[in-house]
């Protein structure tokens, strides 16, 4: 087995795009799920957005309209979720599941004449010299857009759950939808705005898969990321911060996979992709051991039905 | 005397029912008033109509003068009008000065914040630590956190909701003092609760409602508790009588239990030791989450201990399960009518067949009997006057006192040996009240003895034989009940200064 293939700077560059997708998608999710709902449709939305930003990118041939395209795609979906669940009060879980289905049919059926297009180049970052730099360069200063953005998406949901008003509202609405409705805040409203938060960045998680990180359109080509994701929201225990950290672990460990499979390393290849999920399983379990940590994190009224009685 | 907030003709009717009918009293500047009444009576539903979270049909509010119909509850806090609320308003995962700020229209910032909460929580006496989690702090602190909430904007008029059920004595004492001093300075407060020895020492009027009418109002110092609660009521009250008699042998035996809570917020049990006789009633008092939660899972079998931690009638059933438990004698109600003592959106036959299977003999080879079942079901039914259409409508369309009557009736028609009960009476009207506690001592007559946890002092000393206190996950050892003051009890509570007497 070779294993000098495997350079460290270019693992961790090709981790980082590995784990932009989930990352995106699960800190959408987080926010879902701060407000008190459980969606999991991730894995739709997901795919939504990959195939309208792949529509609109190919169409425009401008990525970035794809990239919008793919947060409006992914909100649109989740706003069927949030009217059926927030007036509608149906079981989250059904309709969580429901979403992804419905999502998985639409998006194969709207990517029908896509499949085998390359969408247009995607910018990278590129600051004359600095990006030259050895190691440095390529690690820090010459990724694509996207992954500073999301770094950004989540610096910036960590400051509005925890230093902003709004923020509190959110939580408050998550942690006790009866007490806040009681004090006067719109619990409906805020969780309508939160799923729908979480429709985009879905999407633009989809988006990234479909324009940056494969680049082309095949049906189901989400394979599970948005499960992923929403394991990672658990395995953060619904801190911003920790959401990079599990998905770039997760990210490294899909990446090292494949790494692994190209190196031809002496393991049937079924193993090597068994094993992003197998470690999400085994995080979990670790995570839900210690019952006392992850009940104080999660929101105390996640997944539950709000109906505003009198 | 203008009244600082006047109602004519409040009208509020909900399908099949009329909350409010024709409501209208005055309240002056500085006054403490009293509404005083029955569950249902419609207390909730005219505050929820002040505060701007129920629309009234018909009739209208004035607040100085002006006329006053707030659409939501922030435009009430911005006239002036607060509200502290006796269940589900605060958020236990946030710390004490995000709950305030969650309450507040323009919020200062954190460390604004937290000084004025220091200054208004020292100036009323009311310590409160800005920083602390609220899932950590006692009731009365917890109460203190809304009171600070509503103090912070200035209210004009301060609305209390059944605000001492969770309190111990010596808090309600705290708590009256702040009062007193608002209302000095000018607040109105509009007081709601059934405890009419509270109202008596508070309050300058009380306005009655019985059925959303207005059916009296009166100077509550001018008026004995019986005097009102019967205008309350309606009708005469049936107090139950005790019978103190000698007791039987020790039938149910807590050794030295230990037991970590499993809710991250509640109280694990320490050294817990008792022993419960034939024929006596047991009170366990203290206020809610110092461990009676707990309590009750051990006993009832929800929640394993040593196995010789627990005896019933000299053998260790600390390991068995809680069917184990039925089959030797030893039933349980627990304190959540719905969804623990329960199945909500089961009939009341499904219901009694969940425990009564195994000591009513429901079942045969796996098999429901359903006459037989239906048969029980109607039995609690008709014993114990709880009012339904019928055995198979869901147990969630009852109302928790005739709820409450069939979760008991259930139990006791099995004729248990030892009984065990968490809050038997709690949001229960006074006559369902006096039938469940009438109940209670029929069953230890007839030789059974019975453990009742309850937060109402009185409840305790009207049908216990022996009182003790849990505190903190700690019981105090047992006394007779007849003689004791609520002071002495009160003591007791708070733990440590048992020793300072």
């Amino acid at each position: 087995m070779d294993f000098s293939a495997l350079s460290p700077v270019a693992l961790i560059v090709s981790l980082m795009v590995a784990a932009t997708p989930i990352l995106i998608a699960a800190i959408g999710e987080l926010v879902v799920e701060k407000s008190g709902v459980l969606n999991l449709g991730v894995e739709g939305m997901m795919i939504i957005g990959a195939i309208c930003g792949f529509i609109v990118a190919v169409e425009t041939g401008s990525p970035w309209l794809g990239f919008l395209a793919a947060m409006a795609g992914g909100a649109a979906i989740s706003f069927i979720f949030a009217v059926l669940t927030q007036y509608m009060l149906t079981n989250q879980v059904a309709t969580g599941l429901a979403l992804t289905m419905f999502g998985l049919g639409l998006a194969a059926l709207m990517g029908h004449s896509y499949a085998g297009i390359k969408p247009p180049k995607f910018g990278t970052l590129d600051i004359p010299f600095i990006s030259d730099i050895p190691v440095i360069g390529p690690l820090i200063f010459s990724h694509d857009y996207m992954i500073y953005i999301s770094l950004m998406i989540v610096a910036g949901v960590w400051y509005f759950l925890t230093r902003t008003r709004g923020g509190l509202v959110l939580r408050a609405a998550g942690e006790n939808h009866d007490a806040a409705h009681a004090l006067g805040y719109k619990v409906i409203r805020i969780r309508i705005m939160a799923i729908m938060f979480g429709g985009a960045m879905a999407g633009l998680g989809g988006a990234y898969l479909s324009l940056v990180r494969v680049p082309q359109w095949t049906e189901g080509m989400t394979a599970g990321a948005g499960w992923i994701a929403l394991a990672l929201v658990v395995f953060a225990s619904w801190k911003p911060w920790r959401i990079i950290l599990g998905a770039y672990l997760f990210g490294g460990i899909t990446v090292l996979q494949l790494n692994l499979q190209a190196a031809g390393a002496n393991i049937p290849v079924a193993y090597l992709s068994m094993t992003p999920y197998l470690v999400t399983i085994i995080v979990l379990v670790i995570m839900s051991a210690d019952k006392k940590r992850t009940s104080l994190n999660a929101p105390a009224c996640l997944g539950r039905i709000f109906h505003a009685s009198s | 005397m203008t009244a600082l907030l006047s109602l004519s003709g409040l009208t509020k009717a909900y399908p099949g029912v009329i909350a409010n009918d024709n409501v209208s009293f005055d309240i002056g500047p500085g006054e403490i008033h009293a509404l005083l009444g029955e569950n249902g009576a419609g207390k909730s539903t005219l505050v929820k109509m002040i505060y701007g979270l129920v629309r009234p049909d018909s009739g209208t509010m004035m607040l100085h003068g002006e006329p006053y119909a707030p659409p939501e509850p922030r435009a009430a806090r911005a006239s002036g009008v607060a509200m502290v609320f006796q269940h589900f308003s605060l958020f236990d995962a946030l710390t004490v000065a995000e709950n305030i700020a969650l309450g507040m229209e323009d919020a200062p910032d954190t460390a604004d914040l937290t000084q004025r909460i220091i200054d208004v929580s020292g100036k009323y006496g009311l310590t409160i630590d800005p920083f602390r989690m609220v899932g950590d702090l006692s009731a009365g602190e917890r109460q203190r956190v809304e009171i600070v909430r509503c103090l912070l904007q200035n209210p004009k008029m301060l609305i209390m909701d059944e605000p001492t059920s969770v309190l111990t004595p010596q808090e309600v004492e705290v708590l009256f003092h702040t009062l007193r001093q608002l209302s000095e300075e000018g607040t109105s407060i509009l007081y709601i609760s059934h405890k009419l020895d509270e109202i008596k020492a508070l309050c300058e009027h009380a306005t009655i409602l019985r059925h959303g009418k207005v059916v009296g109002t009166c100077v509550p110092k001018d008026e004995t508790a019986k005097s009102m609660a019967e205008m309350m009521v309606g009708s005469k009250l049936r107090t139950p009588k005790k019978h103190y008699t000698r007791h039987g042998a020790a039938l149910l035996e807590l050794h030295n239990l230990w037991l970590k809570s499993k809710d991250p917020f509640g109280t694990s049990l320490k050294e817990v030791t008792f022993n419960l006789h034939e024929g006596e009633v047991l009170g366990v008092g203290g206020v809610a989450g110092n461990g009676q939660d707990e309590l009750l899972l051990a006993i009832s079998g929800e929640e394993l201990t040593p196995a010789h931690a627990i005896q019933l009638k000299g053998e260790d059933i600390g390991q068995l399960g809680p069917n184990a438990r039925r089959e030797r004698g030893l039933l349980t109600a627990p304190e959540e009518r719905l969804g623990h003592a329960a199945a909500p959106d089961m009939s009341l036959t499904e219901n009694a067949f969940l425990t009564g299977a195994m000591r009513q003999n429901l079942t045969s080879n796996g098999i429901i009997k359903t006459a037989a079942t239906r048969a029980f079901a109607r039995d609690i039914i008709e014993q114990f006057d709880v009012r339904t259409p019928s055995s198979e409508n869901a147990a969630r369309s009852l109302s928790g006192g005739n709820l409450q009557k069939f979760v008991i009736g259930r139990e006791i028609l099995q004729h248990p040996e030892v009984f065990v009960v968490n809050q038997p009476t709690w949001g229960v009207d006074a006559a369902a009240a006096a039938d469940i506690r009438h109940a209670i001592l029929e069953l230890a007559k007839n030789g059974a003895a019975v453990l009742v946890i309850s937060q109402d002092l009185d409840e305790l000393m009207e049908i216990s034989d022996n009182i003790a206190i849990l505190s903190e996950g700690t019981l105090s050892a047992p006394r007779p009940a007849q003689g004791i003051t609520i002071e002495q009890i009160g003591l007791m509570m708070g733990g440590t200064e048992v020793e300072h007497v």
